[in-house]
C-alpha cells in the first residue's frame, strides 16, 4: 500500500454523494429556515418574544406539549401490555401480532385518519352501534375535539412504542424472573420488583421516541381535529401559506427540532438509535 | 409452566389493542363498496361504481401515475446513494463518523413539517416547485435514512474479512463492492429500496407544500377529497393506496423468507 491511499481512504468516495445531496438540499434548507427565526420580519429576537407576548402561541404550545405527552402515557401504556403478551407468546403466534404491528406501521398515516373519520364521526360505526345496543341517547362527541385528535395519534404511535420496548424486554435474561419465582415470590412481585425495573431503559426509550415523533404530528390533528384543535405543525402550515408570517413559523420550527434534537440525545443514552429505527424497519 | 389468569388476560387485552391497530386500515374496504354517493358503510347494499369512478377518472389516473413514478425513481435514488453511503460509513473511520451519520439520519428525525417548509423555502429559487425532480429529490433525501439503517444493519453481519481478501488479492473497490459486498447485503438492500418506495408512496406533508397544480401524487388527491367532499371515490382510493403498500411488504417478506434472510 502506497502512503496516499494510507492518508485518503477510497470508501469516503461512496459517501460523498449522499452526503453532498442532503447538505446542499436538505440541511443548508434547515439552516436557512433556523437562520430565518431572527432575521425575518426584522432581525432580532423579536419571534422568540411572541412566546411570552402572544396568549396563542404560548396556548398552541402548551397544547401540544400536553396532547403528545397524554399520547405518550397512553402509546407506552397500552404498548407495554402488547410487548409483555408479545415476550411470553408462542412463536406463531409472536410472528402473527409482529405482522400486525409492522402493516399498521406502513399503512399511511391518511387512510388511518381516514379511518377514525368514519369510526368516530357523529354517524360514524361506533356511534352506530352505541345508539343500536342502547348505550347512549345522542352521539358522544369523539370527533373535531382533543379526543378525537389523541385516539388518532394514539393509534399512530402504538408501534413506535412497542418496538423498542420489545427490543428491551427480549434482551431480559428470562432466568431472572425465574429465580425470583423459584426464591418465592409471587408473579405480581416478580413483575413489580424484577421485570418492570429492568425493563426501565425501555419504558423511556420508547416514551422518548414516541413524544419526539408526535410533536411534528400535521395529519391526524388536522383531520380528526377539524380545525379546532391545532398543534404547531398545522399552526405553521398556516403561517406559511395563509398569513405568509415566516418568522413566526420559523421560530416554533427551531424550537421543534431544538426539542428533537436534544430528546434523540438523552434516546441515544438509553438504547443506541440503531435498535431503535433497527427494529422498526425489521 | 402453565399459563396463568393474569398472563390469559394479558394476551386477550393485547390482542384487544392489536385490533384497535389494524381495524382503522381495514375500514376503507367496505366504506369503498357502498352503495350510496355519500361516505357510508354498504348497510344497504353494495356496489363498485366508486372504482369505477377511481378508473374512469383522468384526474385519479394521473395522480396514481404520477406517484408511481415518483415512488420508482425516489426510493431508485435513495437506494443507490444510501447503500453506498452506507458501506462507504463501514469501511472509513475518524472523529466526524458519528456527525455524518446523524447528519444523513436527520430526515429522519426531523418532524416533516419542518423538512416541507425548509424545501418549499430552498425549491423556490431552484425553480424545483410543483416539479418531479423537485419531489422525487425530495422524497429520495427523505427515504436515504431508511436505506442507511437497513444495508448498515446488514453490514453488522460482514465478515471483514471478506473484503479485506478481495482488496488484498488485487480487487479494485469497485469490483469489491460490487462482486464481494453487494450479494450478501441484498436482503438489506431489498429492504431500504421497499421502505423507501413506501415513504415515497405515502408521503403526503413535504408534497402538499412542494407541489400545486402540476403534480398531483395520489395522497394529495386523497388529502384533498378528504377534506373537501364526502365522495367515497376517496375510499376506494384508499383501498388502493393501503393494497400497494400490503403488496409491497408482502413481496418483500416472501423474497426475504426464501432466502433464509435473518434480518426480516
Amino acid at each position: 500500500m502506497t502512503a496516499r491511499t494510507s492518508c485518503f481512504n477510497p470508501y469516503w468516495l461512496l459517501v460523498a454523494p449522499a452526503v453532498l445531496l442532503v447538505l446542499a438540499l436538505y440541511i443548508a434548507p434547515i439552516v436557512n429556515v433556523l437562520l430565518l427565526s431572527v432575521t425575518d420580519p426584522k432581525p432580532g429576537f423579536g419571534n422568540y418574544a411572541r412566546i411570552f407576548e402572544s396568549d396563542t402561541v404560548a396556548n398552541l404550545i402548551w397544547r401540544t406539549v400536553r396532547l403528545c405527552l397524554i399520547t405518550t402515557v397512553a402509546a407506552v401504556t397500552l404498548g407495554y401490555i402488547v410487548s409483555y403478551a408479545m415476550l411470553h407468546a408462542l412463536s406463531g403466534v409472536r410472528r402473527r401480532m409482529m405482522a400486525i404491528l409492522l402493516i399498521s406501521f406502513w399503512i399511511s398515516v391518511l387512510v388511518r385518519s381516514f379511518a377514525w373519520l368514519m369510526l368516530l364521526g357523529h354517524n360514524g360505526l361506533v356511534n352506530d352501534a352505541l345508539l343500536g345496543i342502547g348505550l347512549i341517547s345522542d352521539p358522544l362527541p369523539l370527533m373535531r375535539n382533543e379526543l378525537g385528535v389523541l385516539i388518532g395519534m394514539t393509534e399512530y404511535m402504538l408501534p413506535y412504542a412497542i418496538l423498542p420496548l420489545l427490543a428491551n424486554m427480549q434482551g431480559i435474561d428470562p432466568r431472572v424472573s425465574s429465580a425470583s419465582r423459584s426464591l418465592g415470590a409471587s408473579n405480581v412481585q416478580t413483575f413489580f420488583r424484577v421485570f418492570l425495573p429492568l425493563t426501565k431503559p425501555g419504558i423511556i426509550a420508547a416514551s422518548l421516541l414516541v413524544f419526539i415523533s408526535s410533536l411534528g404530528f400535521y395529519v391526524t390533528p388536522a383531520i380528526l381535529g377539524g380545525g379546532k384543535v391545532q398543534m404547531i405543525a398545522e399552526y405553521i402550515s398556516v403561517q406559511l401559506l395563509v398569513t405568509v408570517r415566516w418568522g413566526v413559523a420559523a421560530m416554533l420550527a427551531t424550537l421543534m427540532i431544538a426539542s428533537v434534537l436534544a430528546l434523540m440525545y438523552v434516546l441515544n443514552r438509553f438504547m443506541k438509535l440503531s435498535v431503535v429505527f433497527g427494529g422498526a424497519a425489521r | 409452566m402453565k399459563p396463568s389468569l393474569a398472563s390469559r388476560i394479558t394476551q386477550i387485552a393485547a390482542w384487544a389493542i392489536l385490533s384497535v391497530l389494524i381495524i382503522p386500515s381495514l375500514v376503507a374496504f367496505p366504506v369503498s363498496v357502498t352503495g350510496k354517493t355519500y361516505l357510508s358503510f354498504p348497510w344497504e347494499g353494495a356496489s363498485l361504481q366508486h372504482f369505477r369512478n377511481l378508473l374512469t377518472s383522468p384526474e385519479w389516473i394521473s395522480s396514481f401515475g404520477q406517484s408511481l413514478l415518483i415512488a420508482v425513481a425516489s426510493s431508485a435514488l435513495a437506494t443507490l446513494l444510501g447503500t453506498l453511503a452506507a458501506i462507504g460509513l463501514w469501511r472509513v473511520s475518524g472523529r466526524f463518523i458519528e456527525a455524518i451519520r446523524a447528519f444523513l439520519l436527520l430526515p429522519l428525525m426531523v418532524p416533516p413539517i419542518i423538512s416541507a417548509m425548509a424545501f418549499y423555502r430552498w425549491w423556490v429559487p431552484l425553480g424545483l416547485i410543483d416539479s418531479y425532480l423537485g419531489i422525487i429529490l425530495a422524497h429520495a433525501i427523505l427515504a436515504i435514512p431508511m436505506v442507511v439503517i437497513t444495508v448498515s444493519a446488514a453490514l453488522a453481519n460482514f465478515d471483514l474479512k471478506l473484503e479485506q481478501a478481495s482488496r488484498s488479492l488485487g480487487a479494485s473497490l469497485p469490483t469489491t463492492v460490487r462482486r464481494v459486498i453487494l450479494p450478501v447485503i441484498r436482503p438489506g438492500i431489498l429492504a431500504g429500496a421497499v421502505f423507501a418506495f413506501i415513504l415515497s408512496w405515502d408521503e403526503i406533508v413535504v408534497t402538499l407544500f412542494i407541489s400545486k397544480f402540476d403534480v398531483f401524487t395520489l395522497p394529495r388527491r386523497l388529502w384533498n377529497g378528504m377534506r373537501e367532499n364526502t365522495d367515497p371515490t376517496v375510499a376506494a382510493a384508499a383501498v388502493v393506496l393501503i393494497c400497494t403498500t400490503l403488496v409491497f411488504l408482502a413481496g418483500f417478506a416472501i423474497l426475504s423468507r426464501k432466502r433464509g434472510d435473518k434480518t426480516a
